[in-house]
């Protein structure tokens, strides 16, 4: 393996370099901190599998966006209804917005920021109203590279929902830049065709004393792999994000977390959840991997994060990896938590004996789980179906 | 007036070497209003019988009948069998994380009731509940049974049986792991539920210091997983005083002569 050393934007070196170096993609990897980034595909190796970040992907599912062999000949439509306060554009990759939001830090985002042809910017000034963004897959069979950037203006108040559906296959970079003083109030919902792959970065850039709220739902596709990463430009910065997913039989749901504070007085708080549950005895698969990086000039820092699981059925693998660097004494507070637990035959005779039946005692469970999650989304429509949504999951187990 | 009839009952688990029959044919009548202990040493079945009353996967009846006023309680699927009156008060009551104390008292209450309960009298009632008991209002907000104490489980369990009225209520070992205090104040929630209706109760226990809060109609001795005698009150006075190595020649697993002691 030789480093990447002819790309001008290579930040340091990658992990998934030195996993793959020492033959031992199963061990811990450097540190966050020195997590390779490059909006540059051919900068990545081509992962085989065993580096750290791609070791629990099943890279045979993901129809050649990791190895070149993907011809992105599709395209992924993105509709947006626009309110007053909110600007539409369609953009080029040379406007100078593109990329405030962060820059890849594996090969699928690289290959899709490589790709894309055109960037959608939603910019939302002074208090809109609630603004739904739609991203449609390319269709059963086709794949698609995508590029969407969300950016408030300075202390701007807004909510937006994107939600992900259809089929096919879309790796994609999703820029939030937040001006000054901003909230941006974001809930991202992938209710996936059953076929569906998608592949996408996150990159969340904070501004001073801004704050976001975000909430992920997963529910649907064949493999969904998300990366968010959240910068802070300034003090007083804020963020909270939050998830859930439900995976159900053949299905791998990956959520990979970086919240890296290199900026003082800045606050993060990750809680996500996932239940899982198999038929047919396909295996369900849930990743959760959560980087909190407290870098030494992140002095005052407050960080929490949180990761539990639900396993329903046999046949489910639920990964879970907190991770809390911390290279300064001078912290408010950092603390990170994660666990897996069975809903077992032994709860399901406890709520049954108090006369509860078997579809009432798995749902009372499920809703009691993602509740804290589900109560985070206001918009009482959108909270409504997505409810709905994991209820149907539920019936696929047939109680 | 309810009756739960219990005719030579045979059950069995599975184990690595095959099915192992626990209970050797037990009969046992209760009728509302009547409260019956069963006394025996550890092992020898008491629990089991709990469990194969109210449903437990786990064990097998092989042989025998449980009816409830004259219904087929075998036939019934453990929600069924907690609607048509049955409650088992667990020895040991199951975490379910994910699930607040006072939706899964709602859920049940809704499910025995056939109905939701009126919200703001179920406030009420539930409150009412807890503070006869001494539990904290917090642990409405709690996950079922997630980090309570022993104790705090056993009142738990008490809680829900005032709640739900059941027509006959099995208790395994509520008393055990009880301090003084809390023994007394689980006592005392028994007796209102003995008190407030026609009720039968079945009380398992290793010990007699609850007996003397909950005074029995009928003592039974338990040993190898079977009724080996049956008395009034007294019977208990003289476990006290003997133990139960008196009754452990009579069963027929010897391993009950070792844990009698
Ligand atoms: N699931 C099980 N697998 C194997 N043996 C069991 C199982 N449950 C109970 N037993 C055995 O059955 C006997 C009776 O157990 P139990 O009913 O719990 O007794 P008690 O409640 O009187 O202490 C014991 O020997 C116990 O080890
Ligand atoms: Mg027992």
């Amino acid at each position: 393996m030789t480093l990447p050393n002819t790309a001008p934007e290579v930040a340091g070196l990658a992990p998934e370099l030195a996993g793959a170096k020492k033959g031992q993609g199963e061990s811990p990897i450097a540190s966050a901190s020195e997590r390779f980034t490059s909006y540059d595909v051919e900068a990545f190796e081509v992962p085989g599998g065993r580096e750290e970040n791609w070791r629990f992907t099943p890279l045979r599912r993901l129809h050649g966006l990791h190895d070149g062999s993907a011809t992105f000949e599709g395209t992924a439509t993105i509709d947006v209804a626009a309110p007053e306060g909110v600007t539409v554009e369609t953009v080029g990759r040379d406007d100078a917005r593109i990329g405030e939001g962060g820059v890849p830090a594996d090969r699928v985002a690289a290959a899709a920021w490589s790709t894309f042809r055109e960037a959608t910017l939603v910019t939302l000034d002074g208090t809109p109203a609630p603004v739904t963004v739609t991203v449609t897959g390319p269709g059963a069979g086709a794949t698609a590279a995508g590029h969407l950037q969300l950016r408030t203006t300075p202390h701007t108040e807004a909510t937006v929902v994107v939600e992900y559906r259809g089929s096919g296959v879309l790796a994609d970079n999703l820029e939030v830049v937040l001006g000054d003083g901003s909230r941006l109030t974001l809930v991202v919902t992938g209710e996936w065709a059953d076929d569906a792959v998608h592949v996408g970065a996150q990159h969340m850039s904070i501004g001073r004393d801004a704050v976001l709220r975000a909430t992920s739902v997963a529910l649907g596709g064949d493999l969904v792999r998300i990366s968010p990463t959240v910068k802070y430009r300034g003090p007083g910065g804020d963020a909270e994000l939050a998830g859930l997913g439900f995976a159900d039989a053949g299905q791998h749901l990956e959520q990979r977390l970086l919240v890296d504070h290199a900026v003082p007085h800045c606050t993060s708080n990750v809680v996500y959840k996932n239940a899982l549950q198999s038929t047919k005895g396909l295996t369900a698969h849930t990743v959760w991997i959560g980087d909190v990086l407290i870098r030494a000039a992140a002095e005052n820092t407050r960080t929490f994060e949180l990761n539990r699981n639900l396993v329903l059925t046999e046949h489910a693998r639920a990964d879970s990896v907190p991770n809390l660097e911390i290279e300064t004494g001078e912290i408010a507070g950092a603390g990170h938590a994660s666990a897996t637990g069975r809903f077992d035959d032994e709860q399901l005779f406890y709520l049954q004996s108090r006369g509860i039946p078997e579809d009432v005692a798995r749902r009372l469970v499920v809703r009691g789980f993602f509740g804290e999650i589900l109560s985070r989304i206001t918009l009482p429509e959108l909270r409504e179906r997505l409810e709905a949504a994991i209820e149907a999951e539920l019936a696929v187990i047939g109680v | 007036m309810s009756t739960l009839e219990i005719k030579d009952l045979h059950v069995s688990v599975a184990t690595d070497d095959g099915a192992k029959e626990i209970l050797k044919g037990v009969d046992l009548t209760i009728r509302a209003g009547e409260t019956h202990a069963i006394m025996g040493p550890n092992g020898s079945g008491k629990s089991t019988l709990a469990y194969a009353i109210a449903g437990h996967p786990k064990y097998e009846v092989t042989s025998g009948e449980v009816t409830l006023d004259g219904e087929d309680v075998l036939a019934m699927t453990v929600d069924e069998r907690a609607r048509a009156g049955l409650f088992l008060a667990m020895q040991y009551p199951v975490e379910v994380p994910g699930v607040s104390t006072s939706n899964f008292l709602r859920a049940a209450a809704t499910a025995v009731r056939g109905e939701a309960p009126k919200l703001r009298t179920w406030v009420k009632e539930v409150k009412g509940a807890m503070n006869d008991l001494d539990i904290d209002p917090d642990f409405a907000e709690r996950n079922v049974n997630e980090g309570f104490s022993g104790g705090e489980k056993k009142r738990h369990e008490v809680l829900q049986l005032a709640l739900l009225k059941p027509k006959i209520a099995v208790l395994d070992e509520t008393d055990s792991g009880l301090d003084v205090d809390a023994l007394r104040v689980v006592s005392e929630g028994v007796n209102r539920f003995r008190a407030g209706g026609d009720t039968g109760v079945l009380l398992i226990t290793h010990y007699t210091r609850i007996l003397q809060h909950i005074t029995p109609d009928v003592v039974h001795v338990f040993a190898g997983g079977r009724i080996v005698e049956s008395g009034g009150p007294e019977l208990a006075d003289e476990l006290e005083k003997t133990g139960y190595v008196r009754f452990a020649g009579s069963a027929a697993d010897s391993a009950v002569a070792e844990a009698a002691v």
